[in-house]
């Protein structure tokens, strides 16, 4: 059947949950292409054969391999973008470092377009009054209080608070810190908040 | 934001209206902004006023806790109070942000073919952010996959690929000015149009497209 691949792709995008990046297909956006390059290439030599034999009953043939042509290429383009905006959302998750295993799930040219988002981000961010800008990936959250119980869940080292002490993150160890200073971590999971 | 430790001493100027506000009022408009732009289904007009207003006060509220004594109460408290702003402007900021990345191709579209002296809904650097995301989106998708398709098919036309805001979507409103005859114009083919009053402080549920331009001229308020 034609378009089969492409149904695929966007298939493989509807069963993954929110937020979820799956690895790209690599092999099945070749197919699509390769399937689309075949179609096109018989669809040129039908239009010649109509044009110059006179043969006009392959002219439904040729708006039919049109159509598929252009299913496939929305298919393709809807696979492409969805996942740009779930890679979109990975900045805003976790920052500029992705981890790893998100990493390896990317091709090369979604990675030229997460850095091109992150500067862009970054450009228009530090633009906003002051001399530095805001960070308005922080405060996601309406704050509840100044400082928030957290326990540390990975081994992370010295960290500095406003006045200048530093704290030792250690495994297990648990921490009274200022509650915009640990946003972050949390959300990278070397911290945890503490609700008791 | 009580005045009583002196430490908001500072009046903001309201920007191109030359109208000085209090603190208090300034925040307020903050707020009214952030409602409107979360309950709007489109991009409203940018307030960048209002942001730098609000950024030069955190500065100052800022300076001035950082020479305050410490282990005071109202330190705690002011600390609180600047959180609070910084996530209301943070939030207001992310939403338009967010929009503006929804429908790109429309914004820009809207921009391109804007008449002179309209103001823009997009502050210079917001535009500056469209005009990348855009070219950052059509090189992917050009590089990924497009160059690669049969000669006839290697453009998408983004201002049709792309969902546009829906108008018709329902928000409420609360009436901050009385207004009359609002035109309400038919969901369905069996209804008609009708008009109606709104008076001052009543609350409605109607389709954003009946009011849009009251939420732009202030008279009505997102809830």
């Amino acid at each position: 059947m034609l378009c089969e691949k492409a149904m695929e792709l966007v298939r493989e995008l509807h069963r993954a949950a929110e937020g979820q990046l799956p690895a790209f297909n690599e092999d099945g956006l070749r197919q699509v292409l390769e399937e689309m390059k075949a179609l096109y290439e018989q669809n040129q030599s039908d239009v010649n054969e109509a044009k110059s034999g006179g043969r006009s009953d392959l002219i439904p043939t040729i708006k039919f391999r049109h159509c598929s042509l252009l299913r496939n290429q929305r298919c393709t383009v809807a696979y492409l973008y969805d996942r740009l905006l779930r890679i979109r959302a990975l900045r805003w998750e976790y920052g500029s470092v992705l981890p790893n295993a998100l990493r390896f799930h990317m091709s090369a040219e979604e990675m030229d377009w997460f850095n091109h988002y992150k500067k862009s981000l970054a450009t228009y961010m530090r633009s906003l009054g002051g001399d530095e800008g805001l960070d308005i990936t922080q405060d996601m959250k309406p704050p509840k209080s100044l400082y928030i119980e957290v326990r540390c869940l990975k081994d992370y080292g010295e960290f500095e608070v406003d006045d200048g002490t530093s704290v030792l993150l250690k495994k297990n160890s648990q921490h009274f810190l200022p509650r915009w200073k640990c946003e972050q971590l949390i959300r990278q999971g070397i911290l945890e908040h503490v609700l008791s | 934001m009580t005045e009583e430790l002196d430490l908001l001493g500072q009046d903001s100027d309201g920007g191109s209206e030359e109208v000085v506000l209090t603190p208090a009022e300034l925040i307020d408009r903050l707020e009214q902004a952030w409602m409107n732009e979360k309950f709007a289904p489109e991009l409203l007009e940018n307030k960048s006023e209002i942001v730098e207003c609000v950024m030069e006060q955190l500065d100052h509220m800022e300076g001035n806790l950082r020479r305050a004594k410490k282990g005071d109460l109202k330190v705690s408290i002011h600390q609180m109070e600047m959180e609070r702003i910084r996530f209301v402007l943070s939030s207001y900021l992310r939403c338009r942000l967010m929009k503006i990345e929804k429908f790109f191709p429309h914004i820009l579209e809207k921009e391109r073919t804007r008449p002179e002296g309209e103001p823009s809904s997009l502050s210079p650097e917001e535009f500056a952010f469209a005009q990348g995301y855009m070219m950052n989106t059509e090189t992917y998708l050009k590089n990924a996959a497009l160059k690669h398709m049969p000669p006839n098919l290697q453009k998408v036309d983004l201002l049709r690929a792309v969902p546009k805001p829906d108008l018709d979507s329902y928000v409420f409103l609360r009436v901050k000015e009385r207004q009359e005859n609002i035109l309400v114009e038919p969901e369905t083919d069996e209804q008609r149009d009708y008009i109606v009053d709104l008076d001052e402080g009543s609350q409605h549920l109607i389709r954003y497209r009946a009011i849009a331009p009251l939420v732009a001229s202030g008279a009505v308020q997102l809830i």
